[in-house]
């Protein structure tokens, strides 16, 4: 089966987000849409460490330890943008003034619960960072997963196995096979990325899918 | 003559008792002030409780000071890094006691400790483990939690320039805890790379002012 790599997921997140939106990119895969970002589009990427209007990665050499991102990765800043504390950067995102934040994930049920800080195993130390903020305070929550987990178990699940970061706070999820809606009544399929049938992604996805052809 | 320039780390710090709760500003390494760290181990205080958003990293700064076993309890974030080994290492064997806190919630408890709220009620973490034993109330038809807010004794943080009357201004992210510490804080101690004369500093531009800052100290 052909599904979509890194970069492709990456690309097809950033398609979907509208000229003037702020935005938050979680760490690891989600931050790799800021690279996919239509030209054109003029968007306003924060970062929970206390900046609006993040550029594009300095080149090698003009690193600058006093302006990274909430990956701690070394970024730029934007005619524009801008600097502030973290009470008030929270204060961005707990009071809904994001457009979307887009994170990584554990599981997503088809309630819209998230899982995406901890493993819950008994050996393993918890970290939260800024993930349980973003969830309830962003106004459109995004996920970007792979599909499957590596031994093959549907990450979109009936319930969360693991601890919630979230309840009922996803609206839309996108995989390397497919991108799903989270409504009220349940999954929503929106469109296939992969080479596969619906009725193979419904095998393989364990929670029933809506599908509605044509609107 | 107000002057809040103090000569040396040493002596800023010479106060510090054992179990304090002692903040930490920065965010990985902007806006951490490593000298007054190493000052602070230096001094041996010991016992203490530390609020910092990380837990230290690789072998240096706040990494050390908890290596050193100085630390009883830290309040943070997001303590697990690849290279959070000394952390790892006292947490897993029970010598260090930890506090998570969403990232937000922890911003918002240091703000609320310096602006005199008694505690807050927010939506971060309702219906997960970290509000598990913790107050909920319905709010706008959305679950909250009832969070209260983090005093501090001593807030060491980073700035980039200072007058002798403690006015701050910051450089780029490294701003990011530093401004709710200094407002927590009873004692807030400043490293800065320049301090500069009163009315030099814009006071468009001024981001803590003096009111919360103690003692001030020049670090190139």
């Amino acid at each position: 089966m052909k599904k979509l790599d890194r970069k492709q997921m990456a690309a097809r997140v950033a398609q979907d987000i509208p000229e003037g939106a702020y935005v938050n990119l979680g760490i690891g895969l989600p931050t790799l849409v800021a690279d996919y970002l239509p030209k054109g589009r003029e968007i306003i990427l924060h970062s929970e460490n206390g900046v609006l209007g993040i550029g594009p990665r300095p080149p090698m050499g003009e690193e600058d330890e006093d302006l990274i991102n909430a990956g701690k990765e070394p970024v730029t800043l934007l005619a524009g943008g801008s600097y502030f504390h973290h009470a008030d950067s929270f204060a961005m995102i707990r009071g809904r003034h994001l457009d979307f934040c887009v994170l990584g994930a554990f599981q997503v049920s088809s309630a819209g619960d998230l899982a995406n800080w901890h493993t819950g195993t008994p050996d393993a130390i918890p970290a939260v960072g800024g993930a349980m903020d973003l969830a309830v305070g962003a106004r459109q929550v995004l996920v970007m997963m792979e599909h499957l987990t590596k031994d093959g178990k549907s990450k979109l699940v009936e319930r969360c196995s693991y601890p919630l970061t979230g309840a009922r706070c996803v609206n839309r999820v996108y995989t390397d096979l497919a991108v799903i809606d989270v409504k009220a009544d349940g999954l929503h399929l929106v469109e296939i990325l992969a080479d596969i049938s619906f009725d193979e992604l419904q095998r393989l996805n364990g929670v029933p899918l809506k599908y509605r052809a044509a609107v | 003559m107000i002057n809040k320039f103090f000569p040396t780390p040493e002596a800023a710090l010479a106060d510090v008792p054992d179990s304090a709760t002692v903040m930490i500003g920065g965010f990985g390494n902007a806006g951490m002030p490593a000298e007054l760290i190493d000052c602070l181990i230096a001094q041996g205080a010991t016992n203490l409780t530390v609020v910092n958003n990380n837990a230290g990293n690789a072998d240096a700064g706040l990494a050390a000071l908890i290596g050193a076993g100085r630390v009883r309890k830290i309040i943070c974030s997001f303590p697990r890094q690849t290279d959070s080994w000394h952390f790892d290492r006292l947490y897993r064997s029970g010598k260090l006691e930890l506090e998570l806190v969403p990232q937000g919630t922890l911003a918002e408890r240091i703000r609320a400790a310096g602006a005199g709220v008694g505690a807050f009620f927010t939506p971060t973490a309702f219906g997960t483990q970290l509000a598990e034993g913790k107050e909920t109330r319905e709010i706008a038809g959305r679950g909250h939690v009832l969070e209260y807010p983090i005093y501090a004794d001593y807030a060491l943080i980073k700035a980039d320039r200072a007058d002798r009357w403690g006015n701050l201004t910051y450089r780029k992210t490294a701003r990011n805890f530093a401004p709710v510490m200094a407002a927590a804080a009873k004692c807030t101690v400043v490293q800065v790379r320049e301090t500069v004369e009163l009315g030099e500093l814009d006071p468009e531009t001024v981001v803590t002012p003096g009111i919360f800052v103690k003692r001030v100290i020049k670090l190139p």
